[in-house]
């Protein structure tokens, strides 16, 4: 059977969720080989994991050498792995998270391989077929690479994760990074600090405030913590500087697709809505009638957020007991 | 300093975007603009040659229909010195791939420049994969996502929001740079720059003039084919209750236990 190139969602070393969600996906177009690019002393520990989601393969590149670059030497060991799997059993397809890294080694990787791309996908079928969610979330689109190998990238919650034994068979690469490749130089990294509270794409419930809020996300966070939830932010919340941008949900912060979305104080403009608009079930609380979030949702509140949420949240904390 | 700032003509993401029967997008049927996320990118554009100096000059590249030249002449109100619209009836219904090849063509007939600047992502395909394509063709370092741009002679710093941690990445000139909407305000054209404007140097260039055959173009040469869109059904009207005196919360609160959420 092809191959399939799923490229490892991972932070150093610890995988993420989506990992499993495109080993899932990769099952449907062939047989699974993990690629692994990070430090090679968790590589046993991460072939643990994704085998038992399927991966029958699982190339390792120790990332010491490039993890000081941006993109370009991950797009070149990718395309040295391709290279060698399309002379093997032939190569199905390339699967790689749907994040700014994921997409940008996907545009050069379809450069190298004369191949097609598509980005953000929210579902793949049989045969590649892949569905997208576009113009905000207004149209969906089903499409196909016809040319090479297809390089597919796939967003977060497209797939529910199913165990499958892979045999995870370890391959060591050692790719050749070219010259030109390290020319833009990682000089600083900062991790993100843990909030203690679930990943916001991966989220199944998220609580999202904005402008209404006027700066205080007590009853944001109370609500959500009640909830399980992530916590989001628009775009004027940020602006404001009242979450950081890493919280921004929106055309150019976060797309979710969770469960449950509320948007606190949040007016829904078609920014805001290219960021949440998939999400099964949408609530908004705002204190105008006519805000345009409420075309949207499928139970509104018009009130105050400031009263309403903390309302809310003793009564379900009460609830839980 | 030479600078190219490749600006998109799109859709009005506030109209009623939608395709066309052949499932590309509307470019025609739909009022577009220069994209939103451009006018970050022809700002940055504009505080590098100013911090350059009187020698250096920017020039806006668009590739699109004929409408598109108004996305060039934004970014020449707003203070690019010469723009350049790339226009031929093989271009539509291009993907990724052979945009970036037209860019890349474009873009070596305009002069080895020392800054490819670019925007995040267009408002309407928001694949945010360009930049990185221009970068693989010109064989250029790509700096990319920037919300803030530092520069020093040909030494560029950027600082950039990666997925899981905050990064400062710095390469020399020339290169690819691609600015977020964290980057700072675009300004608005003044009266000045609209007169001045009209006055600039604006070149359209053919697919012949820039050495692209047609067959490698449009619709037919795409590497990804859209086999069907489907508009987003309406919502069905959701419930809406207003709070009177806490009234709200208990009505939230029976909602999510009734769709187990709780
Ligand atoms: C290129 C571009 C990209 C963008 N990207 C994004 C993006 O990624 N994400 C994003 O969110 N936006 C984005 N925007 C901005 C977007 O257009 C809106 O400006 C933004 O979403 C507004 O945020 P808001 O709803 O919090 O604020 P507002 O629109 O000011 O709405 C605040 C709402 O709070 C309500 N309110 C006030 N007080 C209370 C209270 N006490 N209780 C309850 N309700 C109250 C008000 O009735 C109002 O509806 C983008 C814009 C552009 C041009
Ligand atoms: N047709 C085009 N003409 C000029 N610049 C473009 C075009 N398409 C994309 N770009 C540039 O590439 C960036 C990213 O676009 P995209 O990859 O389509 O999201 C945009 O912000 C523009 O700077």
């Amino acid at each position: 059977m092809s191959e399939v190139l799923v490229l490892i969602d991972h932070v150093d070393g610890a995988v993420r969720k989506p990992t499993y969600e495109l080993l899932t996906i990769a099952r449907r177009l062939g047989e699974p080989s993990a690629v692994f690019i990070g430090p090679a002393d968790k590589a046993d520990e991460v072939t643990e994991k994704v085998k038992k989601y399927g991966a029958a393969k699982v190339y390792v590149v120790d990332d010491a050498q490039i993890k000081g670059y941006l993109v370009a030497p991950k797009a070149e060991a990718l395309q040295q792995i391709a290279g060698q799997a399309l002379s093997n059993d032939g190569l199905a397809a390339i699967l790689i998270p749907s994040s700014a890294e994921g997409k940008e080694i996907g545009a050069r990787l379809a450069i190298k391989l004369e191949s097609g791309l598509i980005t953000d996908a929210v579902d793949v079928q049989e045969g590649g077929v892949a569905t997208q969610s576009v113009f905000a979330g207004n149209y969906t689109l089903t499409g196909k690479v016809t040319k090479g190998t297809p390089i597919i990238t796939v967003k977060p919650n497209s797939a529910a994760p199913e165990e499958s034994e892979g045999a995870g068979a370890v391959e060591n690469v050692s790719p050749t990074v070219s010259d030109a490749a390290k020319k833009a130089q990682v000089v600083a990294s900062q991790p993100r600090k843990a909030t203690g509270r679930p990943e916001l794409t991966e989220a199944a419930i998220v609580v999202s405030g904005g402008r209404g809020t006027g700066g205080n996300f007590e009853p944001i966070e109370g609500l959500a913590d009640s909830l399980g939830a992530a916590v989001g932010a628009s775009r004027a919340a940020v602006d404001s500087g009242w979450m950081p941008h890493s919280f921004q949900v929106g055309q150019t912060g976060k797309t979710v697709s969770p469960q449950l979305y509320v948007a606190n104080g949040i007016s829904g403009a078609i920014q805001h809505r290219a960021g949440m608009q998939t999400s099964k079930t949408i609530v908004a609380v705002n204190k105008d009638e006519e805000a345009p979030i409420f075309e949207l949702v499928d139970f509104g509140v018009v009130g105050d957020l400031h009263s309403v949420l903390p309302t809310a949240t003793e009564e379900i904390n009460k609830r839980k007991g | 300093m030479n600078i190219v700032v490749c600006v998109k003509y799109v859709p009005d993401a506030t109209a009623d975007r939608q395709f066309e029967s052949d499932n590309t997008v509307d470019r025609v049927g739909v009022d577009g603009l220069l994209s939103e996320l451009d006018e970050y990118a022809v700002e940055q554009a504009l505080q590098l040659k100013e911090k350059a100096g009187d020698d250096a000059e920017v020039t806006a590249l668009c590739i699109g229909p004929e409408k598109a030249v108004d996305a060039v002449r934004k970014a020449l109100q707003m203070g690019a010195d010469k723009g350049v619209h790339v226009s031929d009836d093989a271009i539509a219904g291009s993907d990724y791939v052979a945009t970036s090849l037209v860019l890349a063509k474009a873009i070596e007939k305009i002069g080895a420049p020392d800054v490819v600047m670019c925007g995040m992502a267009s408002t309407d395909a928001s694949g945010g994969v360009v930049p990185a394509m221009l970068a693989e063709r010109l064989d250029l370092p790509q700096v990319t996502l920037a919300s803030v741009v530092e520069t020093q002679g040909d030494q560029v710093r950027i600082k950039r929001d990666g997925d899981t941690a905050t990064e400062v990445v710095g390469a020399t000139m020339p290169l690819v740079l691609s600015v977020t909407d964290q980057s700072g305000e675009a300004r608005y054209p003044s009266f000045k720059g609209i007169m001045a404007a009209k006055k600039k140097p604006l070149e359209s260039w053919s697919l012949a003039d820039i050495g692209v055959d047609a067959s490698q173009v449009g619709l037919d040469a795409a590497w990804t084919t859209v086999e069907e869109t489907t508009a987003r059904p309406p919502r069905t009207a959701g419930e809406i209750v207003k709070d009177e005196d806490g009234s709200g919360a208990t009505a939230l609160v029976e909602f999510l236990a009734s769709k187990k959420f709780i």
